[in-house]
């Protein structure tokens, strides 16, 4: 594959230009489905793609005493973290002969630069409620990566490969018991991952009056918000490639159905969760992935390596 | 590691909309000291009262509040009847209770969207401001405003409820029912609102007793205090009803109390409308003068006991009209709950009192505050007036007197009257 290719891939399909529209796309669906739920109206189609524009021409206010260079620079980590995160799982989906060993590893690296970002954004703004967001957002990533990298094992021992072209030309996991375990941990993790309610503390409006982000306008912000928007389509994506695998891949039309049937219903999920339940503390985060969430996975790896 | 730090929540409420300051002196993410200022929103009510006539006074006093805004007018007629010995004729004491309960439904409905909101459960926010506009509809339909209504005048109501809007108001007692059951159990049953509420920001029943709390924060504390019962007006004295009361003072039972006391509204209103069919007569007693005299008015607003003084020296005009709205005694309870609390559980504590600040607000006076923050005493603004006042005339060469020699003689002067 010439380097032209890849970069064409990186910039247009599946990479930048395809996974921006879906994530927003995705949005506006969590936006419209949050609006039913509440009773109200939401907003139209490309509501998400006025907002977008509309933050490239607000004006960027970088705040005084604040690292200006990272400050700017912050939301560019995340972006291109799904960027390629995303790019990968999909090259994995529409070609598995065109995936490396061990790009499981990178993705999941990849996934954790969203969160890394906005951490260092936070700290870069010098503004006490974005420090504390950020802080909170660092015990949150430290509580949910552990039962995260638990259920991606799952998948990893029962296809024996670190490799994404092997897990989705693999039986699908969910059809185990640990499959199933280790898809409920998932699901949880993500919600954390895309920082929604009731794992929404780093933002916090309420409290912290946005936390994070409190420091940001213009570009920047409208950055860190794609961003979101395109973690909120490529997390489920992620999800179904652990867990759907073979299913999703094998020939004929109905296993892409199935496919984007999971990924709907995943996102349906996401959205329904965070319009059910209050914020959680962080401490009760913590103690709810370290706990029973962390004990979940861990007995889905062990069903696992019994093979079952 | 225990570096103090500031969290600010003001001096604009990113939430509630309204000038206050809370700073959180917080170690790590526990609150360990809570400076409240308030006083960024005076409006001198009180003096603006003594300049006008008894009947505009109440328009006044409807605006103290805009979500209490029969509470005030109710207390503020009642310290007018009582200082003028005024009659009111008792179907206008019905008509009275009707609106006010109606005005506790839609207060006590946007306090549980707003505690949602403060919880992030913006679902259980956008669903009970969604019941409440329809309580405000029937308002509408009674008052003729959805907020603010004119009803209240020294002597009566300046409308009457029609026989025919009865109907109306019955079914959406009933429609409203079934949503408050809603909920109630939504409230009392989500195992993740019991982790964010249960045992949070708990008052006790002696430090609400100390702070002299007021109305659903003191009752959440098992201090059963209540002036519809205690000191029965309009016509509380006449239906029958309960007064909620629970026992932890946290944020919880402060949800319950309050969801549980919509219950106890709409017993009264249903009652109240069953009244009105029989009673009938005038609505208004039409007093021409206030006698002078000394009059005190309460009543149990959604937030607490509002409290009206009014003297009069037979004039049209009140010579000294008093207000105390609730939230300020129960703001203060805020300095109690919110210690060894996270900054996470600090708003929604801060919130549980449903504050309202403007109506709070008083001249604010210097204090010896951990903050530092200093702030002017009224007679520090009065000094401060006269001299621009005497600066500008002489900028513009007019001769004027001397600024008075307050901080020389260090005694106060009573200007004006």
């Amino acid at each position: 594959m010439s380097g032209n290719t890849v970069f064409l891939e990186f910039l247009l399909f599946p990479g930048l230009l395809f996974t921006a529209v879906a994530g927003l796309l995705t949005s506006w669906v969590d936006r419209k489905v949050t609006a039913m739920v509440q009773m109200r109206v939401g907003p139209p189609l490309l509501q998400p793609f006025y907002d977008l524009r509309k933050f490239f021409v607000k004006e960027t206010c970088v705040p005084e005493g604040g690292a200006a260079g990272l400050f700017l620079l912050a939301p560019l980590v995340g972006f291109a973290g799904v960027t390629l995160a995303s790019m990968i799982l999909w090259r994995a989906l529409l070609d598995y002969e065109a995936t490396f060993i061990g790009d499981l590893i990178v993705v999941i690296y990849l996934l954790v630069l969203p969160a890394l970002g906005v951490i260092l954004g936070a700290f870069a703004s010098r503004n006490p409620l974005a420090s504390l967001g950020g802080s909170r957002e660092v015990k949150l990533m430290i509580a949910y990566e552990l039962p995260l990298i638990l259920a991606v094992l799952v998948p990893v021992i029962q296809a024996n490969s670190i490799r994404l072209g092997d897990l989705v030309s693999a039986p699908a996991p969910v059809v185990s018991i640990s499959g199933v375990l280790a898809l409920l941990v998932g699901i949880a993790c993500m919600q954390a991952k895309l920082t929604l309610v009731p794992f929404d503390m780093p933002e916090a409006e309420t409290e912290l009056s946005g936390g994070v982000l409190i420091e940001y306008s213009g570009p920047p912000l409208g950055i860190f918000k794609l961003t979101r928007a395109m973690m909120l389509f490529t997390m489920p994506v992620f999800l179904v490639v652990l867990f759907f695998g073979g299913a999703v891949t094998a020939t004929g039309w109905w296993p892409k159905l199935i496919g984007l049937l999971a990924w709907f219903v995943l996102v349906a999920l996401t959205i329904v969760i965070r319009n059910t339940t209050p914020r959680v503390r962080t401490d009760q985060a913590v103690r709810f992935f370290w706990g029973p969430v962390s004990l979940v996975a861990l007995v889905a790896v062990v069903l696992a390596w019994a093979g079952l | 590691m225990s570096k103090r730090t500031i969290v600010p929540i003001g001096p604009y409420h990113a939430l509630q909309e309204e000038p206050e300051f809370f700073k959180l002196h917080v170690e790590g993410e526990t609150v360990v000291h809570l400076d409240i200022e308030l006083g960024y929103n005076h409006r001198g009510i009180e003096k603006l009262s003594e300049s006008k006539g008894f009947e505009e006074t109440v328009f006044l006093a409807e605006r103290i509040c805009g979500i209490c805004s029969t509470s005030h007018p109710i207390a503020c007629v009642q310290a007018a009847e009582d200082a003028g010995g005024i009659h009111v004729p008792e179907r206008a004491l019905f008509i009275r209770s009707t609106v006010g309960e109606l005005e506790r439904i839609h207060s006590h409905l946007l306090w549980l969207g707003l505690a949602g909101h403060f919880l992030g459960f913006n679902t259980l926010w956008m669903w009970a401001w969604r019941f409440r506009e329809d309580v405000l509809s029937v308002l509408e339909l009674v008052t003729g405003n959805r907020n603010h209504y004119g009803m209240m005048k020294p002597g009566g109501v300046r409308r009457d409820i029609n026989d025919t809007d009865i109907p109306a108001i019955f079914t959406l007692l009933e429609s409203l029912k079934d949503p408050i059951a809603m909920f109630r159990d939504a409230v009392i049953e989500d195992p993740l609102l019991h982790a964010r509420t249960r045992g949070i920001g708990v008052l006790s029943r002696e430090k609400a007793i100390a702070y002299g709390a007021l109305g659903p924060t003191a009752r959440a504390s098992g201090y059963d205090i209540d002036v519809r019962r205690d000191h029965p007006h309009a016509a509380y004295g006449m239906v029958d009803w309960d007064v909620i009361t629970c026992e932890n003072g946290d944020v919880f039972d402060k949800a319950v109390v309050r969801i549980l006391e919509m219950f106890e509204s709409i017993r009264i209103i249903e009652q109240c409308l069953n009244q009105l069919k029989t009673v009938t007569g005038p609505i208004d007693s039409n007093p021409r003068f206030v006698a002078p005299g000394e009059g005190i008015g309460h009543y149990e607003a959604p937030r607490g006991e509002v409290f009206h003084y009014i003297r009069s020296d037979g004039s049209n005009r009140p010579v000294r009209h008093k207000v105390r709205a609730p939230s300020y005694m129960n703001v203060p309870t805020n300095r109690e709950t919110v210690l060894g609390e996270t900054i996470a559980d600090a708003t929604i504590i801060l919130a549980a009192v449903d504050p309202c600040y403007c109506c709070t607000e008083r001249m604010a006076v210097a204090v010896d505050s951990p903050g530092g923050g200093r702030l002017w005493g009224a007679q520090d603004l009065i000094r401060m007036s006269c001299e621009k006042t005497y600066e500008l005339m002489k900028e513009s060469g007019l001769r004027g007197p001397a600024p008075p020699p307050y901080a020389a003689a260090g005694h106060t002067r009573n200007w004006g009257r």
